[in-house]
């Protein structure tokens, strides 16, 4: 059981390079992330967002600093093991495209060595709980999908083995707004229910500040800056500020563009 | 219509040549992907051994299929003969063997490629996906890599088989039966049916096994159940049909050989006829090469077959100096008595290399004998695939003096018609061969006895030296075939009709002898 004191997630000066130049991908980054806070990660192209991730998942290791999980060095852990507790959604979802949806959805408690009856009954569960149709679903294949289809089975193959942590990039970012909207209501959902820590990349500010408790900025490898929605709002770096101001500065826009509408009474 | 008998010989012999086509094709591949898969696996992250490995499988791939298949008969009788000095174990470098060793060689750059290729070409995504998803490399690689890379490793696994299929019909001068014996036996004796037979079989055995490796490739491409089936249903029955032991495969009894050219199937047949005769099952090796037929006598993998003294004199003993007829055949047969080899009987005709040309070009040109060639060193000559790398060639033109504008090699049916038709001035020949007289051509006379003689002799291998119901069988052509009746023979065989197969003029040449004899008493 892991330590309730420590944070789910924890980067301690972290520093990771690509190039032999030395141009860092992530510097110097300090974040602890809450159990059952659900934190988003904001920032431009390349500003180091996808590297954080993987550094928390182990798919690569820091060259300088300390990444813990629950409290645990992570370079202590068996990194296989290590990743069969956290569920990821790629970007895209990258499902097994050889694999049917019950497939893709149960391999990880397959892998982590759950019994076979039990892996069906938890795919049963999972297809319920992303809201897929069971009998409609379970037995296709990714490419017979539609995209927000497809991102609801990612989510359910990153569930399947009970994670605590969940780490999302950008996870619904190829989806049509209204799909984008359902799916992701649907995980803040989940998310509560079934008390995960979540970390979640995202390029659209508002999906980020309605979403989360905490969003992180980064910025050219560097944590800009880190916060609740409102304190970022009301922050007075002129790149977070100006970031935030985004979907203020469009909605004023909007209302001026389209006098008529009124916003946030439909659902 | 009646059916051409050559075609209902082609039918007859189809199982036999099948069979063995299949299943030396099927092992080749099989031990080809074995071996190459693995190969692939291991090399794909090592970009130096991804390197070398791809290069020397591409050159393989360069070597002419014949050349490759028959380097391996020497290679493997020597390793043969490694293995029994060392092991004291030594195994048949004969048929089976080199060609499917030389043939899983062939296979092995498409199967490599493609491995390579199709798991360079996975989305990198998805290996960071089943990375993330906590598959250890084993895992990733049985789980998500080969799956995805399948198509591609399917599609260089039918490459292979296609080549591997239509490179085995060259299999067949080292010994191993294959479809090929259609096509060789066909062009050296002008039997086209055969060789369009032989043609249309490979292709059509290409075809279904490219067709049934597409249906497993679709099924597990599309996870369609019903195709995968029918695919491996299909590969099974060809595997089934290689394994049984109902087909006609490699039956017991006598291994008759024969060489590459008209004469010695004709001879062949008789000799397989006579045996049958006898109440004994024979085996046909038809096409053997030169060296590689004498080679194989010794060590058992040929049971009998017919050479040339002069042959066995200058080139299997090399002997330079050369005695007169009879004086050569005692010699001889001490010499073959050493490498364990019986001289089971003499069939009474030479087949002599001669030097022949137009008689109307010879005569305005004033040449009656190889001497008088040496005056016209602006001649051209041609000569069988081997004559101008034998001793005789060398001991003739050093003789004589010979010197010709250019050498040319030639099937040796056709030369008789190129000389007719002027393509080229002098051939070289052999004297049994009736086309010389067809062709109106004189032979010209060797007064430095530079050629030695060529007594047609029946050799028998080691373990058949003291079989007396073989020699029994033989008996009869002892001495019985002269050089006009072979001569005919040998012309019957190159005519390219209905009657003109092996097997056919056999029997003629059979009943020729057997009037022969009844003539005598």
């Amino acid at each position: 059981m892991p330590d309730p004191t420590q944070p789910a997630i924890a980067f301690e000066n972290v520093t990771k390079s690509f190039d032999r130049a030395g141009g860092s991908a992530v510097a110097d980054v300090s974040l602890a992330i809450r159990r059952g806070e659900f934190l988003s990660i904001v920032g431009g192209s390349g500003a180091g967002k996808t590297t954080l991730l993987r550094l928390a998942a182990r798919l690569i290791a820091p060259d300088r600093g300390t990444v813990r999980i629950d409290g645990a060095d992570v370079r202590a852990l068996d990194p296989v093991a290590m990743r069969r507790t956290i569920g990821i959604v790629f970007q895209s979802g990258a499902l097994f495209p050889h694999m049917s949806v019950a497939d893709n959805i149960g391999i990880t408690p397959r892998l982590a060595g759950v019994r076979a009856a039990e892996v069906t009954a938890r795919i049963d569960r999972l297809i319920e709980l992303v809201r897929l149709d069971g009998r409609r679903h379970r037995a296709r294949f990714p490419h017979e999908l539609s995209g927000g289809e497809r991102q609801r089975v990612a989510v359910g193959r990153a569930l399947a083995n009970t994670p605590s942590i969940v780490l999302m990039d950008e996870p619904f970012g190829a989806l049509d707004p209204l799909t984008r909207d359902a799916l992701s209501e649907d995980y803040v959902a989940l998310h509560r229910g079934l008390e995960l820590t979540t970390v979640m990349i995202t390029h659209d500010i508002t999906e980020a500040l309605l979403l989360s408790d905490r969003i992180a900025v980064m910025q050219a490898g560097r944590l800009a800056a880190a916060g609740t929605p409102a304190e970022l709002a009301g922050s007075v770096d002129p790149y977070v500020a100006e970031l935030f101001g985004t979907p203020l500065r469009q909605i004023a826009r909007l209302a001026a563009l389209l006098p008529g509408a009124t916003p946030g009474v439909q659902r | 219509m009646t059916l051409d008998p050559r075609l209902g010989e082609a039918l007859q012999l189809l199982p036999d040549y099948l069979g063995s086509h299949l299943r030396v094709s099927l092992t080749a591949l099989a031990l080809g992907a074995a071996i190459s898969f693995p190969l692939a696996l291991a090399a794909r992250r090592r970009p130096l051994a991804r390197a070398i490995l791809l290069g020397v499988a591409s050159v393989v791939q360069t070597v002419p299929g014949l050349a490759l298949l028959a380097l391996f008969y020497p290679l493997l009788l020597f390793a043969s003969a490694l293995a029994m000095r060392t092991a004291g174990v030594s195994f048949s470098a004969f048929g089976f063997l080199p060609a499917v060793l030389a043939l899983a060689l062939y296979s092995m750059l498409p199967v490599l490629r493609n491995t390579i290729t199709g798991l360079d070409g996975i989305d990198p995504q998805l290996i960071e996906a089943a990375r993330g998803v906590g598959m250890t490399r084993r895992q990733r690689l049985t789980m998500v890599e080969l799956p995805l890379a399948l198509p591609v490793i399917m599609a260089g696994l039918r490459t292979a088989a296609v080549w591997v299929i239509g490179t085995a019909t060259l299999s067949t001068p080292i010994g191993q039966t294959s479809l090929g014996n259609y096509i060789f036996s066909g062009l050296q004796t002008q039997n086209w049916v055969f060789v369009l037979f032989g043609c249309a079989a490979a292709a059509i055995l290409a075809l279904v096994v490219d067709g049934l490796l597409a249906l497993i490739a679709h099924g597990l491409r599309r996870h369609s159940r019903a195709r995968l089936l029918l695919g491996a249903c299909g590969c099974l029955a060809l595997i089934t049909v290689v394994l049984a032991p109902a087909l006609p495969r490699p039956h017991g009894g006598y291994v008759v050989g024969a060489k590459t050219f008209t004469e010695q199937y004709v001879l062949a047949a008789l000799l397989a006829d006579r045996i049958e005769a006898g109440g004994h099952g024979v085996t046909l090796r038809e096409g053997l090469g030169s060296s590689v037929i004498f080679a194989a006598l010794r060590a058992g993998d040929v049971d009998v077959y017919v050479d040339y003294s002069g042959t066995l004199w200058t080139n299997t003993f090399h002997h330079r100096e050369i005695p007169e007829r009879a004086a050569l055949i005692a010699a001889l047969k001490d010499e073959l008595k050493a490498a364990g080899v019986t001289l089971g009987g003499e069939l009474g005709f030479e087949n002599a290399y001669a030097l022949a040309m137009p008689r109307q070009r010879a005569d305005a040109l004033g040449i009656r004998s190889i001497a008088d060639l040496a005056r016209h060193p602006g001649l051209t000559i041609a000569g069988d695939y081997e004559f101008f790398a034998r001793p005789e060639w060398a001991a003739l033109r050093d003789a004589y003096g010979l010197a010709f504008r250019s050498l040319r090699q030639m099937q040796p049916d056709f030369m008789y018609a190129a000389a007719a038709a002027g393509e080229v001035d002098v051939i070289a020949g052999y004297s049994s061969d009736g086309q010389i007289a067809q062709y109106d051509l004189v032979t010209l006379d060797d007064p430095r006895a530079a050629i030695p003689p060529y007594d047609a002799v029946v050799l028998l291998s080691p373990r058949r030296a003291g079989d007396q119901a073989l020699r029994a069988a033989l008996a009869p052509l002892n001495g019985r075939i002269d050089i006009e009746t072979m001569r005919e023979a040998n012309l019957r065989a190159a005519r390219g009709d209905a009657d003109s197969s092996p097997g056919a003029v056999a029997r003629w040449l059979w009943g020729r002898v057997r009037e022969k004899a009844a003539a005598r008493q």
